[in-house]
């Protein structure tokens, strides 16, 4: 009984929204002047955000393979560096990191005499790429892992170096079952990448706001933001799906 | 006196808390062919890997050509131009061809062109009786060409040792033979060998001495006429009938 309550109220809320008093899709009605100006404002944060994303994860790939090699070192000092670091990193928060970068980090850098000013594009890009780092240098660590200990031996004893077994032996088999969870993990970083409005980063969540405060239409608005994600996510994963068919077919080939 | 290829002196290791290697002492003279048996468990695997160093040994000394083996460059060095090793799983990398298999040591550890590497490639690749298949990948071979390739791979760096773990146990049985062949022809052109194995037909047929080991300890050596007829601890005697029984 109590369950098919609770099941009426989603329902009750679908009826509303078909009254026209609650909603109003005039203000982003690209039929309308003010409405296509309204969806072109809001569309213009895209850039901003797929731009932020991509620097973010192409910096989170390079430093997410530096913190993960060592934590696959023989030595235990190597492995307890990587350890602190993706505990750490992992455990904090977005939101305060991006504040402590932003408004923290030249402080910083201003103690020790630098004047390196932070602004929104690279603070939030910055933080990003830290926090993310510590989830794909795990997804390295387990994918080199999954190599076989034989193929590092083998590389060993024909005289490859560390850097050399690396490169030639052990990350040209790591990377098919490394990339498609670094793929995905792309998604997150396209999501999180929505906190960079509230350091004043001009990307789609800043916009939609901005909208919101002049409009007083932060529904139908916020619902057009969430469609510009999602949109956004399903190419992503759409990318994702297409490069796991062919890291598929290439390790069957 | 000329220095042996290998020297091991009172080499002990542990496992954590398990002593795996106790007291190993073990000459291996210059052209020289030793073959290492005994039941599993017993660390023969062991000694081999501590030879090149794949596994650290924590007392006593091993030699290469007269130098030390420590945890510097050096020792580093000269494990990688002087010591080969084939392994029982074969370990060839699954994502290069076996042309590329053969010439990624010589040209990225030893500078070779890519001419000179694949001229030397192609040339150990009809020492192990399989020239026509330098570009397939190792995965489209049989066992026993895999294991083949593995040899030419180790031959391509032209060390003074090779050392073989258990080459043909991972083998079907039809196997076996095509890759004792090419031991047996590596033996006699006067390879330094040390070879892990149970196979022994080709221990008679090659071994200048018999090393059994059990229990981390090297329980008899001898020449191979004594070890087989006449050998002197119980153990090895148990052990020799229980594998030549068949």
């Amino acid at each position: 009984m109590m369950k098919k309550a609770l099941l009426l109220i989603p329902l009750l809320l679908l009826a509303g929204c078909s009254s026209s008093q609650t909603w109003g899709w005039y203000v982003i009605d690209p039929r309308t002047d003010s409405g296509w100006t309204n969806v072109k404002f809001l569309i213009s944060g895209m850039g901003a955000t797929i731009l932020i994303s991509l620097i973010a994860a192409a910096l989170s790939i390079v430093i997410g393979l530096l913190v993960a090699l060592p934590g696959l070192s023989e030595k235990r000092g190597w492995r307890l560096l990587n350890r602190v670091y993706v505990e750490f990193i992992r455990a904090i928060p977005l939101l305060p990191m991006l504040f402590w970068v932003f408004y923290g980090l030249p402080i910083v850098f201003q103690s020790m005499g630098l004047n390196i000013p932070i602004d929104p594009f690279w603070g939030a890009i910055i933080t990003l790429a830290i926090s993310d780092s510590a989830f794909t240098a795990e997804i390295y660590r387990a994918g080199i892992q999954s190599i076989a200990r034989g193929q590092r031996e083998a590389a060993q004893t024909i005289g490859l170096n560390y850097v050399q077994t690396m490169r030639y032996v052990i990350l040209p088999q790591a990377i098919r079952r490394i990339l498609p969870p670094l793929a995905n993990q792309f998604i997150y970083i396209v999501k999180m990448s929505a906190f960079a409005s509230v350091i004043g980063m001009q990307e789609l969540t800043r916009r939609a706001n901005e909208l919101v405060v002049t409009e007083y239409r932060p529904l139908e608005i916020y619902t057009l933001l969430i469609f510009e994600y999602l949109i956004l996510v399903l190419i992503i994963s759409a990318g994702v799906r297409w490069l796991e068919r062919r890291m598929g077919a290439d390790e069957r080939g | 006196m000329p220095d042996p290829a290998i020297e091991l002196v009172d080499v002990n290791k542990w496992f954590d808390t398990f002593h795996v290697l106790k007291n190993i002492n073990l000459t291996v003279n210059s052209g020289e062919k030793v073959v290492i048996c005994g039941p599993s468990g017993s660390g023969k695997s062991t000694v081999v890997r501590c030879i090149n160093q794949l596994e650290k040994h924590q007392k006593g000394t091993i030699r290469i050509d007269g130098v030390e083996l420590k945890d510097d460059a050096k020792s580093a060095a000269t494990i990688r131009s002087e010591v080969g090793m084939v392994f029982q799983q074969f370990n060839l990398f699954p994502h290069l061809s076996v042309l590329d298999n053969l010439t990624l040591g010589p040209i990225k550890a030893r500078g070779l062109s890519r001419a000179k590497a694949e001229e030397r490639a192609r040339h150990y690749l009809e020492r192990v009786h399989i020239p026509d298949q330098a570009d397939k990948r190792p995965t489209q071979l049989s066992g026993g060409q895999q294991q083949r390739v593995a040899i030419a791979r180790s031959l391509c760096m032209e060390p003074k040792v090779l050392l073989f773990d258990e080459p043909t146990s991972a083998l079907d049985p039809e196997m076996i033979a095509e890759v004792l062949d090419v031991m047996v022809e590596l033996a006699h052109e006067g390879m330094t060998m040390v070879v892990v194995t149970h196979e022994m037909g080709f221990a008679r047929k090659v071994a200048d001495k018999m090393i059994f080991m059990d229990e981390g300890e090297i329980v008899e050596q001898g020449k191979p006429e004594h070890f087989f007829t006449n050998p002197t601890s119980e153990r090895c005697r148990k052990f020799l009938s229980q594998i030549l029984q068949h």
